[in-house]
């Protein structure tokens, strides 16, 4: 049993550390549903 | 042709506390949706003075009267250390107090929007007397209005009010019933970039001895737009500026890329310059009453003052080689294209080591890098930790995996070839182009050999594109060959005189 398997994620990335798209590029191949991806900008 | 050079650069600062309150988008949305926050009750307590604002180590770096070395010195939070000795002047530029920044939004008004109380008008004009950029235009504040006359385009014609210590001082009228391009509130903010454009702008050609006649061409880079119902962002802020700065003999356009913008602008007028288009070009951006107070909430909770109480505005002038000043190298830009992708080493690859690579250089032959200069000591209480080191940290990461340095000297690195952020978060203002006024000095008369800008740009705040982006640029060392009248370089006269020696000896032997 994955630790993502079955469950939901919502990403929000932020534009100068992690953006969301990268993030989702990580999660595929587990188990999640990603249910929302969003970059953000902090500054 | 050869490579423009950075010929000057001017920085301003406006000190706008009731801005904060009244036109900052976190205090407007804040009282639309929750008008008794405690927020709102305890933001006044957490302004500064002008006087503590002049005297806040970053905003003496943001005018050129400190080094940003020097913030490595004051312990963090740097608004507990107040410089003793600050100046509201420095070498590049100013510090100015809201009630002058007033008097400006007047002195540039070309349609007379702006409405000035009569007995705050007197005391604006004894204040711009003694402005040694501004004494000239005392008369364009005119004699000023009755104070009911205000009242009434505040409260029965949607006029956007102008508020100093607190007290309805005048306001901006709108320019059409019915166009929403022309409201009152898109008129003040458009007003207010325009008028710190100028400021900037004003004090670059002060500060640097140029001629304002010899200025060819300005391109505006910062993130509002100005236009009609139908023409919205028709622009344009650039020859609205030249005017007020008395470039007679410039004309000039917008350039828009979010925070991006100015470090586009530069590549853009470095390569207008050594195509030949024009010789002198200046990019200028004003600042953004909107952003005032943004992280205003994490402040006031941390019991910190409200950092960000300052628009920020910068101007810089890029001109042909004169062999002295560091040169653009627009042949080394970096680019965050469609297709790049957003994983940090993605972005990191294009905007860093890419245009390294076709330079044939090293991450660590880079002397400098200027980042998004976000001040830290306003983005780390609000969460959003600490930007331009957290670049670094990025850049040194793939300096390790191109074998550039070791994975032991990543921090040594980032003191090395970072610096601490000293701008205020004003969107476009700190994208790499604060340091270029340090940069012309490090780059000529300091130990630098070079340094990189780099811009990059939230777009999908627009709801365009879910893309960001991003473009960098090297900054070098002059060689010292200048540029000769006719476009033709030092080495190529001494081609020249070389080939014709040899035709005349050639021609001597043939006899």
């Amino acid at each position: 049993m994955n630790l993502f398997d079955g469950k939901k994620v919502i990403i929000i990335g932020d534009r100068d550390g992690i953006p969301g798209p990268a993030i989702e590029e990580c999660l595929k191949g587990t188990g999640a549903e990603v249910v929302f991806s969003a970059t953000e900008c902090f500054v | 042709m050869s490579y423009a050079v950075i010929k000057g650069a001017g920085y301003a600062l406006v000190h706008t506390p009731d801005m904060i309150i009244h036109n900052g988008t976190t205090q407007t949305t804040e009282r639309i949706t929750n008008p008794d926050s405690e927020y709102l009750k305890k933001l006044p307590e957490h302004i500064r003075s002008y006087e503590k604002v002049v005297n806040y180590a970053p905003n003496q770096v943001y005018i050129g009267n400190m080094k940003p070395s020097d913030l490595e010195e004051i312990e963090m939070p740097w608004c507990n250390t107040e410089v003793e000795g600050a100046d509201r002047f420095g070498k590049f530029g100013e510090i100015m107090p809201q009630d002058e920044f007033i008097a400006l939004l007047k002195i540039v008004d070309a349609f007379d929007l702006v409405k000035i109380e009569k007995g705050f008008t007197q005391t604006l004009k004894e204040k711009i007397t003694n402005h040694p950029l501004f004494k000239k235009d005392v008369e364009k504040l005119k004699d000023g209005e009755e104070l009911a006359e205000i009242e009434k385009f505040v409260n029965e014609q949607h006029a956007e009010a102008i508020y100093h210590n607190e007290l309805l001082v005048g306001c901006v009228k709108r320019a059409h019933d019915v166009d929403t391009n022309l409201t009152a509130h898109i008129l003040f903010e458009n007003l207010v970039v325009k008028a710190s454009g100028v400021l900037a702008f004003k004090n670059l050609i002060e500060k640097n001895n140029i001629h304002v006649e010899d200025i060819d061409y300005v391109i505006e880079c910062s993130e509002e737009a100005c236009g009609d119902m139908n023409q919205r962002g028709g622009g344009n802020f650039a020859k609205a500026i030249a005017e007020c700065g008395g470039a007679l003999n410039a004309t000039g356009s917008d350039t828009r890329g979010f925070c991006a913008a100015p470090t586009h602008a530069l590549i853009q007028a470095a390569s207008l310059v050594k195509a030949g288009t024009y010789e002198n070009v200046v990019i200028v951006a004003g600042g953004a009453t909107a952003k005032l107070g943004m992280n205003g909430k994490d402040h006031v909770k941390k019991d910190l003052p409200i950092l960000e109480d300052v628009l920020g505005a910068f101007a810089i002038l890029i001109s042909k080689n004169d062999g002295v000043n560091p040169v653009i190298r627009t042949d080394l830009v970096g680019r965050h294209t469609v297709g790049t992708g957003s994983s940090p080493q993605a972005v990191i690859t294009s905007l860093i080591t890419a245009p390294l690579d076709k330079g044939g250089l090293k991450i660590t032959d880079i002397d400098k890098y200027s980042v998004e200069m976000q001040n830290p000591d306003i983005t780390k209480p609000a969460g959003a930790g600490d930007v331009p080191e957290a670049n670094y940290k990025m850049i040194a990461a793939l300096g390790v995996k191109r074998k550039d340095l070791e994975r032991k000297d990543i921090l040594i690195f980032v003191k090395n070839h970072g610096m601490p952020g000293w701008a205020p978060t004003q969107g476009h203002i700190p994208s790499g182009v604060p340091y270029a006024g340090f940069a012309r000095e490090e780059l000529t008369t300091g130990d630098l050999n070079r340094a990189m800008i780099v811009g990059k740009g939230s777009l999908f705040l627009g709801r365009m594109t879910n893309l960001f982006d991003g473009v960098s640029v090297v900054i070098e060392r002059n060689s010292g060959v200048e540029e000769v009248r006719g476009g033709v370089s030092q080495e190529e006269i001494k081609n020249m005189i070389a080939e014709s020696m040899r035709d005349f000896a050639a021609h001597l032997l043939g006899e």
